[in-house]
C-alpha cells in the first residue's frame, strides 16, 4: 500500500481528488474553495493601511488560513514519507531544452539551479522568484481569483467571467512559457 | 466587528467575490481544524499528483503532456457535478445550513489581472496554493515568492480605484 502510495499519482485520481474540495469545504461550512484570498487576509491584518480594499473582517475568514496551513503540513508529509523514489520524468523534449539553458538537476519539484537562496539576488532568480511572485498576487487579485476560485470553483459553478479568466490565465501562461521565459532562462 | 463587515460594500464583493466565507454562523477557533485536514490531505495531493512540479506547469504550457490537462479537467468535472448535486438535492452544510452560491460578475480584471497571474503562474510554477506545498518540500526560498505576491496584492489594493476594471 505504502509502495503504491509513493508512485506519482495519475491525474485521473488527482483530480477528481481536487475537485471534490469544492463539495467537501461547502458542505463543511458555507466556504468557498479559493486560495488566492488569503494573501488578502494577511494585507488586511498586517497592514491594512486605510486602505478600504483591506478594511473588512479578516478574522471571519481564518478558516481559509488554516487550510493553507494545511497544505504546508500535507507538503511535509508527502515530501518526507510519501517522497517517490524514483528519478521524476519529464518530457524529453522539455529536458533537451532545459539542459540547453544549464538546467540538468531535475530532481524535486522545482529546479535546484534557479530556485535556491544563493540565486535571489542574480537577475534570472529575482525575475523568476520576486518579480514572479508579485505578478501571481497582484494577477490573482486583479483577476478576482487564481486556479482554485476561478478555474476550479467558479467553473463548478458555471460562472461565465471565471472560463473567462481562465482562458486568461492560459494565455498568460502559454506566452511566458514560449516566449519570454527562454530568454529569462538564457540570461 | 459587525461595522467592519459592512465596509464589504457590493462593488467590492462583486469584483471579489470569490473566497469568501458565506457562513452565518460562529464558532469557536477549533472548528477550523477541519478546514486544516483538508488542506493537509490536498497538500498532499498536489505533491504526490506533481500538481505543484514547475516541470508539469512547463510541461502543460508547451504542450508536452496530458498529465495537468487530466487533472484539471477532471477536477472540474467533478465540481461542476458536485455544485449540481447540492443545488438540486438542498444539500445542506454539517451545521444544517443552506449553502449559499454568488454568481461573479463580469469586470476587464478577469482579463487583465488574468494574464498578469498567467504570466506569474508560468515563471514560478506555483499558484497561491501550491506555493505553501512547494515551501513544505523544503523549498524554503519560494518563502520570499510568497511574500512578494502578497506585497502584489497589496500593490493591487493600494492602486484598485486607478486601474480598469
Amino acid at each position: 500500500m505504502l509502495e503504491f502510495l509513493k508512485q506519482p499519482w495519475p491525474w485521473y485520481i488527482a483530480g477528481p481528488l481536487v475537485g471534490l474540495t469544492v463539495p467537501a469545504l461547502l458542505i463543511l461550512g458555507n466556504k468557498n474553495f479559493g486560495i488566492s484570498a488569503n494573501l488578502r487576509h494577511a494585507c488586511a491584518a498586517c497592514l491594512p493601511a486605510n486602505i478600504s480594499f483591506f478594511k473588512y473582517d479578516w478574522k471571519k475568514e481564518i478558516w481559509n488560513m488554516f487550510f493553507v496551513v494545511g497544505i504546508l503540513i500535507g507538503g511535509v508529509i508527502a515530501f518526507s514519507f510519501l517522497a517517490n523514489p524514483n528519478p521524476i520524468i519529464i518530457n524529453e523534449n522539455l529536458r533537451t531544452e532545459l539542459a540547453s539553458y544549464g538546467i540538468t538537476n531535475i530532481n524535486g519539484m522545482l529546479p535546484q539551479e534557479i530556485f535556491s537562496w544563493e540565486n535571489l539576488f542574480t537577475i534570472k532568480g529575482f525575475l523568476m522568484m520576486v518579480v514572479g511572485g508579485f505578478m501571481i498576487g497582484f494577477g490573482s487579485r486583479y483577476a478576482g481569483g487564481c486556479t482554485s476560485g476561478h478555474a476550479i470553483s467558479g467553473l463548478s459553478n458555471l460562472q461565465l467571467p471565471s472560463l473567462i479568466a481562465t482562458c486568461c490565465f492560459f494565455i498568460g501562461g502559454l506566452f511566458m512559457a514560449n516566449i519570454i521565459l527562454p530568454i529569462i532562462l538564457s540570461l | 466587528m459587525k461595522n467592519i463587515d459592512k465596509n464589504i460594500d457590493f462593488e467590492t464583493r462583486s469584483l471579489d467575490t470569490v473566497c469568501i466565507n458565506e457562513s452565518h454562523l460562529e464558532h469557536k477557533w477549533y472548528h477550523n481544524i477541519k478546514y486544516l485536514i483538508v488542506g493537509l490531505l490536498f497538500g498532499i495531493i498536489f505533491i504526490k499528483a506533481e500538481i505543484i512540479s514547475w516541470y508539469r506547469i512547463q510541461e502543460m504550457f508547451r504542450f508536452q503532456s496530458f498529465h495537468m490537462y487530466g487533472v484539471i479537467g477532471s477536477a472540474v468535472i467533478v465540481g461542476v457535478i458536485s455544485v449540481f448535486m447540492i443545488k438540486k438535492l438542498n444539500i445542506k452544510t454539517i451545521y444544517a445550513e443552506k449553502i449559499e452560491f454568488h454568481d461573479k460578475k463580469f469586470n476587464k480584471g478577469q482579463i487583465i489581472g488574468g494574464l498578469i497571474f498567467g504570466l506569474g503562474w508560468a515563471i514560478t510554477g506555483a499558484c497561491p496554493g501550491p506555493i505553501f506545498a512547494q515551501i513544505g518540500t523544503g523549498v524554503t526560498v519560494m518563502i520570499v515568492t510568497l511574500f512578494f505576491a502578497i506585497v502584489g496584492t497589496w500593490v493591487y489594493g493600494y492602486f484598485r480605484d486607478k486601474l480598469p476594471h
